[in-house]
């Protein structure tokens, strides 16, 4: 038999979790009836929401909250009897007013009682709008002593007493305090307190469109088949699910070593009833989307008055489900993507009509399942991000130079936005441009295994795509082996397994200036060795020389691919993730460990991390990516390109619009002049550059058995230059796509290009090193460099 | 009630430490480890205590003190800390000793670096001399 003062405390809770969700749903209905979308049966919710909070207050002897709520109550009585008209004003009072009840239920959750905070002003409001609809009315009711409150806590114990003999006071109908209007089956309130626990709770109107007398048999079905669980509880159960997959792979392992048929045969049934369990468990914890959208209507009218604009919003998808404690995680994100899409996205409804739009902005939020991955989308139909300021802003906070600006892809200007200390708001708002903002949301989603997304068009509006995962707890994962130490790679950063064997290794993975790269169909793909990155050592495979099978774990990061060279890739397995204590958290390769089936503990790999660690994707954007794209940029075009080989297997390939001429020279015409080496060619001096001194490749070239020398004469404003190859292979046309970067000199990039990886010739740069006069003598060149 | 206080006792290169007994969870006998790439020399591996994940810190680098031979297997000392159990890698263990306030002394001022920070007092036993050591901190690798 639980004390008194812990029936109160539970009475306490339940008032809390009752009125929060109440409050939620009188903000939707509120919004429903100011946009005329109210059904008859709006005014009764609404008046019931206010009126059990109440009642139930009063039962325990919070004082405070019963007066404030009773002033409400009355306006909304009001209401419901059809004697107030619904102005704009009047919604955002009564608005306020819900606000001021959250207020003092958290204040009573935190501090215990119902805080001091002074509604005067509010319930004068009240009041007046009352005072102004019942003025025709006969029957004022006089304004209660709400300024006056009680001290609550004093109040607490001689609450309770009322209720020796009835456990369940959540029924306001019995308390003595109710005089007027009586509360229509009161059961009905219970109804979208259960609900949020079984998974579809109704998130949009809920109840609103069944005419009234059927939301009551409906409630109280619902409140037979569902309780009402501590979240903590759950989370307990979770765990120890963890600890029982973790023994299952156990169990498992060894008894397919024991050859026992009654004991593999057990086993299995373990195994397919664990992972049956873990289902369930999992299921629990799913809970809609919808639980946390359900605020953003009033956000979204809260944050559009506020900044005088009009906006439309429309949710899709409410019931896709996920984890809670991803849902707890993408909270704010999520509100502050819906700020900004307001504040910086849709415009005044004056420059909407200006650009031809509808006054009302739009703003979609879509959810939906994908490839055992939620997606979330945010669609405004505003002005769009507009580039050039955004890359001004990046500019003038230094994020950026003026070079990369220049040379910047649309997409990628956009991700500016999410360099930490960007903000584009020309004034800081209340809500939004104090400079945190869009990089946070990044990293708080990125934290949870997500990604973000960003499109945009100028005058069409924005769009923002999210991606996470639907659970964090147990993720399947691929375990390898490198340098005797197992690592557990996330399945969702996996793309597949290419396995070389020792003679197709020697041949296909090739070297770009000590990088190691692999062609997976006709693709670059850097690779890297894992044994090297974590400085494992021990194993052979370390990038020299290859004389075993090669395993390459494809991996992505941050939209780009890479290769992870493994020395065994052993198998597939759900794993427990578990985290790493605070001496290893900055370690960024890491995501956490986790139990192998043996007991060992297994390092999870973080992808992005490690990447990040490999250098295959930087962190700070810096010139090889503006690099790669400018190289996207010209993908599209297709270029005359002529192909040379300059040292051993090394092909290059410059644009032929660049060459003059091919010429062939004996080398007994090479004369000197000063340090350079000439020959004579049409009557003048042609300075010659041999590339390979250049490019730093392996060997001189490979033509030298021969007399003859080949040349490609590159002319610029009056002037020639020759270019001495090793041999020309071909000219050919092609859409090139440069593949990787190259942070060498005298190298734009690299691209496959007749299967062959090809490294582009920056041509400015090599003859600028061999005569810096060429250009600077002359006129400017044009575009050689761009 | 007398000042006194009861210490978990082990032995690092030959010196005597204790940590409150309070602060242990339990001791454990030398487990397989995984060892953390790229981490921090002091962090001897990660070890499965009963399905949870502990990270092991072999004082003896923590401490500045000589590696461990090769052959000799350390204990663990599982001590609760704020970001939850950490085991510290000793030697070999001593007894739980029960010690009055009036033995205690502030650690001398020749005592120098990393000791300077982690030995909060010293116990003037008979026989020797006992180092307290302030578990928070010897946990705590960025201090």
């Amino acid at each position: 038999m639980p004390t008194n003062e812990e029936l109160q405390k539970q009475l306490i809770q339940d008032l809390l979790v009752e009125s929060n969700e109440g409050l939620d749903r009188f903000d939707r209905e509120m919004l429903a009836l100011e946009k005329g979308q109210a059904t008859p049966d709006t005014p009764n919710i609404i008046f019931r929401v206010i009126h059990t909070i109440k009642g139930t207050a009063g039962c325990l002897g919070l004082s405070k909250i019963e007066s404030v709520a009773h002033v409400g109550e009355n306006l909304l009585s009001l209401l419901r009897e059809g004697k107030v008209t619904v102005t704009p004003p009047l919604i955002s009072t009564l608005l306020a007013y819900a606000d001021a009840l959250r207020a003092m239920l958290s204040s009573l959750r935190d501090e215990g009682n119902e805080g001091s905070e002074d509604y005067s002003a509010l319930l004068k409001q009240l009041q007046d709008l009352q005072a102004a609809s019942s003025a025709t009315s006969t029957e004022t009711i006089p304004a209660p002593q709400a300024a006056a409150p009680v001290a609550a806590p004093a109040a607490l114990p001689q609450g309770w007493g009322l209720f020796d003999d009835e456990p369940a006071p959540a029924t306001p109908a019995a308390t003595p305090v109710l005089s007027e209007a009586v509360a229509p089956a009161p059961v009905i309130e219970r109804a979208p307190v259960v609900a949020p626990v079984t998974a579809h709770a109704p998130t949009g109107t809920p109840a609103t469109s069944h005419p009234p007398g059927e939301g009551g048999a409906r409630a109280t079905s619902a409140a037979d088949t569902a309780i009402r669980v501590n979240v903590e509880q759950l989370d307990k159960l979770m765990n120890l699910v963890g600890e029982l997959v973790l023994a299952r792979n156990q169990i498992v392992q060894h008894s397919a070593l024991i050859q026992d048929n009654s004991l593999i045969a057990a086993s299995q049934r373990l195994n397919i009833i664990t992972t049956e369990l873990q289902e369930s468990v999992m299921k629990t914890r799913m809970q809609p989307i919808g639980n946390v959208w359900a605020k953003f209507p009033r956000i979204v009218r809260d944050v559009a008055g506020e900044l005088g604009k009009k906006v439309q919003l429309v949710m899709e998808g409410n019931e896709t489900e996920l984890d809670r404690t991803i849902i707890e995680a993408i909270k704010d994100p999520l509100t502050h993507i819906i700020r900004n899409a307001i504040d910086h996205g849709i415009e005044t409804p004056e420059v909407r009509r200006g650009g031809g739009k509808p006054d009302e902005g739009l703003l979609i939020l879509r959810a939906f399942h994908e490839g055992g991955q939620v997606n979330i989308e945010i669609m405004d139909d505003g002005r769009g991000i507009n580039i050039s300021r955004v890359k001004e802003k990046a500019l003038q906070r230094a994020l950026i130079t003026a070079d990369q600006s220049a040379r910047m892809s649309d997409r990628e200007a956009f991700n500016l936005i999410f360099l930490p200390g960007f903000s584009t708001a020309e004034k800081v708002t209340n809500l939004s441009g104090r400079g945190v903002g869009m990089d946070v949301v990044k990293t708080n989603i990125e934290k949870i295994g997500g990604s973000v997304d960003l499109l945009s068009e100028a005058n069409a509006g924005t769009t923002i795509k999210i991606k996470i995962p639907l659970t964090l707890a147990i993720i399947p994962a691929l375990i390898v082996t490198s340098g005797r130490e197992r690592f557990a790679i996330p399945q969702v950063s996996l793309l597949e397994l290419v396995r070389l064997e020792a003679e197709q290794a020697r041949k296909g993975i090739e070297k770009l200036y000590g990088a190691p790269v692999y062609r997976l169909r006709g693709q670059l793909l850097p690779l890297v060795y894992l044994n090297k990155e974590l400085e494992l050592g021990g194993a052979s495979s370390t990038g020299g020389a290859v004389d075993e099978a090669v395993n390459i774990v494809v991996l992505q990061a941050d939209g780009r691919q890479f290769g992870m060279v493994v020395d065994e890739i052993n198998d597939t397995e759900e794993i427990v993730v578990k985290p790493l204590g605070k001496q290893l958290k900055g370690l960024a390769c890491f995501a956490g460990a986790t139990i192998m089936g043996d007991g060992r503990v297994a390092l999870i790999l973080d992808v992005v991390g490690l990447a990040q660690h490999a250098q295959v994707i930087r962190e700070v954007r810096d010139r090889s990516m503006t690099e790669k794209h400018k190289g996207d940029a010209r993908a599209s075009e297709r270029q005359t390109l002529l192909l040379f080989d300059v040292g051993e297997g090394a092909q290059m390939a410059i644009p032929l619009s660049m060459v003059a001429r091919l010429e062939e020279f004996p080398r007994s015409q090479i004369e000197r002049s000063g340090a350079h080496e000439v020959v004579q060619y049409r009557g003048q001096i042609l300075p010659l550059v041999r590339v390979s001194d250049y490019v730093r490749t392996v060997a001189e070239t490979s033509a030298s058995g021969t007399d003859l020398m080949q040349v490609v004469v590159y002319s610029e404003q009056g002037r020639s230059i020759g270019l001495v190859v090793g041999s020309i292979n071909d000219i050919v046309e092609e859409a090139v796509t440069v593949k990787r970067d190259s942070a060498h000199d005298g190298i734009l990039g690299s691209a496959v290009i007749q299967n062959r990886v090809t490294d582009l010739l920056d041509v400015a740069a090599v003859i600028r090193s061999a005569d810096p006069s060429f250009y600077s003598s002359s006129r400017t060149p044009v575009g050689l460099a761009a | 009630m007398n000042d006194s206080k009861q210490f978990c006792t082990f032995f690092i290169d030959g010196l005597f430490f204790g940590v409150e007994v309070l602060k242990v969870q339990e001791v454990i006998r030398y487990q397989q480890m995984t060892a953390v790439p790229l981490a921090s020399r002091t962090i001897e591996g990660l070890i499965n205590l009963r399905g949870q994940i502990v990270t092991a810190i072999d004082l003896r680098r923590r401490l500045d003190l000589p590696p461990r031979g090769e052959e000799q297997l350390p204990m663990n000392v599982v001590v609760r800390s704020d970001d939850g159990a950490v085991s510290l890698l000793v030697d070999e263990i001593g007894d739980v000793v029960e010690i009055h306030d009036d033995v205690r002394e502030r650690p001398p001022e020749t005592l120098r670096g990393v000791a300077r920070e982690l030995v909060t007092g010293v116990y003037k036993l008979k026989e020797r001399l006992l180092l307290i050591l302030d578990t928070e901190k010897t946990v705590n690798l960025a201090a």
